[in-house]
């Protein structure tokens, strides 16, 4: 996402030309700056000074809470340090497992949803906004909360899994198991953003005008292929789309699982950004944690920018 | 398969298609209810096994929830003489009087200024920079619109880090202004593209009108294209105020007390032996409320966002 030629289409819809040249006194691209000047001027502040102040700390073996300490330049060790630290790549496989999974489930429940709300049964606004509730919720309180539906012995959810499939309730623990705790914090995840996958698919599925399906219709196409070459090709940019947020999101996932498991038992679920937050501001490794910081921005960006051209080629299609 | 299939969908495909989603819905609702009658519950009702679907409402969750509590023994009690309103009988059924104030109120408060706060200063540079973006010849516009939205894609703890020793130099560290202006600087770019695409569709053609009849720049900005952009304006200023008033990682990266949130606070509110879960089920339920209602009400505009930015993104 670096390039421009990498931004989609719709994005660099050009601007058309300024009403009238010169009003009184300030000419139009000096008053464009005092329209714009504010916003540009915010966000250098507060995002960009602060991104070259973390990539010049990755460098050094600064470390926030000792003041008087001398800075040294330690050039690339840092770095060297993050990619050969087994911590790290646990962090980065906890992550990938729940970007992945987390993806792969709101895909398929989401778009199933979208098609199926698309069949406008009597109702069906109603219970699209129910569904759409969770993701308007804050991440923190909802994770907070689900450890306590995750209890084995007084939680709903055991209780409820309990009655379905006939186990102790008390016999299973979502968040104190190893084996299952990269499962609890996928089932929250989904709970909550499946609906903005929907949302988003529910958009394609809107935008497939009727003259498509009424050719296909005229061919006497099965509707089974009209789904396949029609509906899924018509959605996919759409969808391609929301997994671009959901990845970048859960990505830089922090709020829920924090709340939720805190990282552990043990570290089965520390995701990047949580040991990335406990080597910044618990162990104080300002330099080092700097660098993973940077090292994750990388990786986010160009995952993101490679995703974007294939976006892209299917949107051309 | 839709409207836009030439057959439309037969009345049974409908039939499952609605129970599908319903079942799904009320799935999804069970969570949030949960925490609400939690909310109603007594601590030992809350925490029993299996999980009490009938119970005896109270209201002790929120009562603990407002105030910070102290044990007493039954003679101290018994000096004190009739508990004075419902509160301090309900906590001294417990053994306990009250002391004071928790500092749910102060955090809620918080929430309240920094969320409104942070929401007002998006929409007021948003909507200038969304405007001067859609009106004016700006060089490398595209660009600079990219990098307005690129923002938007940094994690937050990559920029924790400086940021944090940026306000610890400053003083702006746990201040509501510090937090203010960083919850802007997220929201701004949400706040440019969708406010663009709103003034976009207004045609121009009113305020060449207003500059020909002598209206300055300004004039026209405020009095002809502000009053066409309103619902836009409003339904992006809901956007701002929901992720504001979700934030948590900043809030607990740089916030330590005067200027803390609710997110942070209310997984922290203690009880006896352990966390106080109507207690905190009262809290979120209270911090859940506003969001669920906006959602419920605006929900035509809030989806139409959701969309709409994803789409133009």
């Amino acid at each position: 996402m670096t390039d421009k030629a990498s931004v989609p289409e719709r994005m660099v819809r050009a601007t058309p030309p300024g009403v009238a040249r010169t009003v009184r006194g300030l000419s139009d691209r000096a008053l464009a700056w005092v329209f714009i000047g504010p916003t540009i001027l915010l966000l250098l502040a507060i995002n960009i000074f602060p991104l070259l102040w973390t990539i010049y700390l990755s460098f050094t073996n600064y470390r926030a809470n000792r003041f008087n300490r001398d800075v040294e330049w330690v050039g690339l060790r840092n770095y060297e340090r993050v990619l050969t630290d087994d911590d790290i790549w646990q962090a980065m496989q906890a992550t990938a497992h729940f970007v992945v999974w987390t993806i792969v489930l709101q895909v398929l429940i989401g778009f199933t949803l979208a098609w199926l709300i698309n069949a406008k049964f009597r109702g069906s606004n109603f219970w699209t906004t129910i569904i759409v509730l969770p993701m308007m919720l804050s991440p923190a309180v909802v994770g907070n909360f689900w450890t306590f539906l995750y209890q084995p012995q007084i939680g709903l959810f055991n209780a409820v899994v309990g009655f379905l499939t006939g186990t102790d309730p008390a016999s299973f623990e979502m968040i104190g198991d190893v084996d299952l705790a990269p499962w609890a914090i996928v089932i929250v995840d989904t709970w909550m953003w499946t609906p903005f996958v929907m949302l988003i698919c529910l958009a394609g599925l809107r935008s497939i005008p009727a003259y498509v399906y009424e050719a296909a219709e005229i061919d006497r196409a099965s509707a089974w292929r009209q789904f396949w070459t029609i509906t899924v090709p018509m959605v996919l940019p759409f969808l391609m789309l929301a997994v671009l947020f959901r990845g970048i999101e859960n990505f830089k996932m922090f709020d829920l699982v924090v709340q939720l498991t805190g990282g552990g038992p043990g570290s089965v679920t520390e995701l990047a950004s949580i040991n990335l937050k406990r080597e910044a501001f618990e162990k104080w490794r300002t330099g080092y944690s700097s660098a993973f910081a940077i090292v994750l921005f990388v990786t986010v960006f160009g995952l993101a920018s490679i995703y974007v051209k294939a976006l892209n080629k299917v949107k051309e299609r | 398969m839709s409207a836009n299939s030439v057959t439309e969908p037969t009345g049974r495909v409908k039939w499952i298609a609605g129970i599908v989603v319903v079942g799904y819905a009320l799935v999804t609702l069970v969570p949030m209810v949960w925490i609400m009658l939690t909310g109603f519950k007594t601590p030992s009702d809350a925490i029993s096994y299996p999980p009490k679907l009938v119970f005896q409402p109270t209201v002790e969750g929120y009562v603990n929830l407002f105030t910070t509590r102290t044990r007493a023994t039954p003679e101290q009690l018994e000096e004190l003489g009739p508990a004075e309103n419902f509160a301090q009988e309900i906590v001294r059924e417990r053994g306990m009087v009250i002391v004071g104030a928790s500092r749910f109120g102060e955090r809620f408060l918080n929430s309240i200024i920094i969320g409104f706060g942070s929401t007002f200063l998006s929409i007021v540079l948003g909507t200038l920079a969304a405007y001067g973006f859609s009106r004016f010849k700006v060089p490398l516009t595209d660009d600079l619109m990219f990098f307005i939205l690129s923002t938007r894609m940094m994690p937050p703890i990559a920029v924790a880090i400086p940021i944090f020793l940026m306000y610890r130099t400053l003083g702006l560290s746990d201040t509501h202004l510090g937090m203010i202006l960083l919850y802007t600087a997220v929201n701004i770019s949400l706040a440019v593209w969708l406010l663009k695409g709103f003034i976009d569709e207004i045609p121009r053609e009113y305020e060449e009108a207003a500059l020909i009849d002598g209206y300055t720049r300004f004039q026209a900005f405020w009095k002809v294209v502000l009053p066409q952009a309103a619902t836009g304006i409003a339904s992006t200023a809901i956007f701002c105020l929901i992720f504001a008033w979700n934030e948590y990682a900043f809030a607990v990266l740089l916030t330590s007390g005067n200027a803390q949130t609710a997110p942070p606070f209310i997984p922290t509110i203690i009880g006896v032996g352990g966390l106080d879960w109507p207690a905190v089920a009262a809290g979120a339920t209270i911090f859940l409320l506003p969001v669920l209602i906006f959602t419920v009400v605006l929900r035509k505009h809030l989806l139409r966002g959701i969309t709409f930015g994803a789409v133009r993104k």
